[in-house]
């Protein structure tokens, strides 16, 4: 009999820290587990940086705040069975969102664009311009929470969420029986 | 004796005359979910946190009078369910970015979704308002980003300070919570009112200057159980 294939993850990192990419890491010892089950696909984690095969699991840190950010949440909803939100800044937007609503503003990004690299204190900016490189993706007017851009299957949630957490959740979806959380473990901070 | 008996959930509670079934299930150690009403204030019934099953029909447990004979259901799925759609809507209509935030950890709406279970994805679009922060006092600030218009610094604003500091302005979805005066620093506010107390704002809206993040992480009132599961306690002291 042969080896039931191990079930293939993707992860992505898109508006976001990179801290829920070392909340996985910190699974620590789990991860030893874990990896009995699954083998990691594209991932920043193995630098496979396009799908070549359907994977069972994706896993999206941070919302969407340009546009390469939705090319790549689509292509992950396109490629993925189950799609997962994990964390905060995937889930609602996260820290990125500030700058959704800067206060009393009409043109949030603008304000924010020119305090970053023109009007703030202490800059020192030699061109006194916003970054407009053609390489740069272009900025999308706020950051989207990932489930306004495409469907997302499954939240974790947490700023970062603790290694147990997405150990536990990622387990119970490989035996196919997640069912939510144990409520005193959920934390959005 | 005057008084009268109902059923929660199946347990007897005994409740006085004039009391409130939530008044009568705090004396009784069963926990109500709620948001606008707290102990030593005056009754509002506007969260709808609090929404019982009594006799089949939902009531605001916080304002109905404890009914004799009924029969009221409290934790079901169907009415937290409901609960958390309320609780939801609220996160949803603010700016609630809890990792930044001063209240998380000690935020009663916070506490209330991970009561509820508030972790499958949205089904709401955020509204992203855009709303002041006022900084202007030297002990007290204001991120109405953060409020839920509870009520709650109004009701002890009048009835405990005899102040007036808080009040609503608006209608409809423009409701929203103001001060007495162009700034909070131009009011009579003082960090000794009940109003700007710790407990009194069940979010991080009023927030009272240099205490923030002073409880570290593991020592918050949301890493010690779930918000009511204390109810018994409290109601055997
Ligand atoms: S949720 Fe928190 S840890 Fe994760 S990417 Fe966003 S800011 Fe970083
Ligand atoms: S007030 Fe409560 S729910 Fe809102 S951001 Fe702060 S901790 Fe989160
Ligand atoms: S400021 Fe706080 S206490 Fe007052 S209405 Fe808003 S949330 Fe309630
Ligand atoms: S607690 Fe009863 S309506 Fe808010």
């Amino acid at each position: 009999m042969t080896e039931p294939r191990k079930a293939r993850v993707a992860t992505a990192s898109l508006a976001g820290c990179f801290g829920c990419h070392m909340a996985i890491l910190d699974m620590d010892e789990h991860l030893i587990d874990l990896m009995q089950r699954v083998e990691i696909h594209r991932s920043p984690l193995t630098d496979i940086k396009s799908f070549r095969h359907r994977c069972d699991i994706g896993i999206i840190e941070g919302g969407c705040c340009n546009e390469e950010n939705v090319h790549v949440l689509r292509d992950f909803r396109r490629n993925c069975d189950v799609l997962i939100a994990l964390g905060q800044c995937a889930i609602m937007g996260g820290l990125p969102a500030m700058r959704n609503a800067v206060m009393h503003s009409d043109a949030p990004l603008r304000e924010c664009l020119e305090e970053a690299y023109i009007t703030g204190r202490d800059i020192r900016n030699v061109t006194h311009n916003i970054p407009n490189d053609p390489a740069l993706p272009l900025l999308l007017d706020k950051v989207y929470p990932c489930s306004e851009v495409v469907e997302i299957d499954v939240q974790i949630p947490g700023c970062a969420p603790t290694g147990d957490v997405i150990f536990n959740a990622l387990s119970k979806l490989l035996d196919g029986k997640f069912d939510g959380f144990e409520r005193e473990s959920i934390r959005f901070d | 004796m005057s008084g009268l008996r109902f059923e929660i959930d199946g347990v007897e509670i005994a409740a006085r005359d004039g009391q409130t079934i939530m008044e009568a299930a705090d004396a009784a150690g069963v926990y109500i979910p709620r948001l606008c009403d707290h102990e030593g204030l005056r009754h509002q019934g506007g969260c709808r946190v609090c929404t019982v099953k009594c006799n089949g029909r939902s009531v605001a447990a916080c304002t109905e009078p404890a009914p004799p004979d009924a029969v009221v259901e409290n934790e079901t799925p169907h009415i937290n369910k409901m609960r958390r759609d309320l609780v939801e809507m609220l996160f949803h209509e603010g700016n609630h970015l809890c990792p930044i935030c001063e209240a998380s950890g000690n935020c009663e709406l916070q506490a209330m979704a991970y009561r509820l279970d508030m972790t499958d994805p949205t089904r709401f679009p955020y509204l992203e308002p855009c709303r002041p922060v006022d900084a202007s006092h030297p002990d007290i600030a204001l991120d109405t980003n953060r409020c839920i218009s509870c009520g709650r610094c109004i009701r002890a604003s009048q009835d405990i300070d005899g102040k007036g500091i808080f009040g609503y302005v608006g209608r409809g979805i423009h409701r929203h919570v103001a001060v007495n005066g162009p700034d909070l620093a131009h009011t009579d506010a003082t960090i000794d009112d009940v109003a700007v107390s710790a407990d009194v704002c069940p979010v991080g809206c009023i927030i009272r200057k240099r205490v923030g993040f002073s409880r570290p992480i593991g020592e918050r009132d949301s890493d010690h159980g779930l918000i009511g599961s204390n109810a018994k306690a409290k109601a055997d002291d």
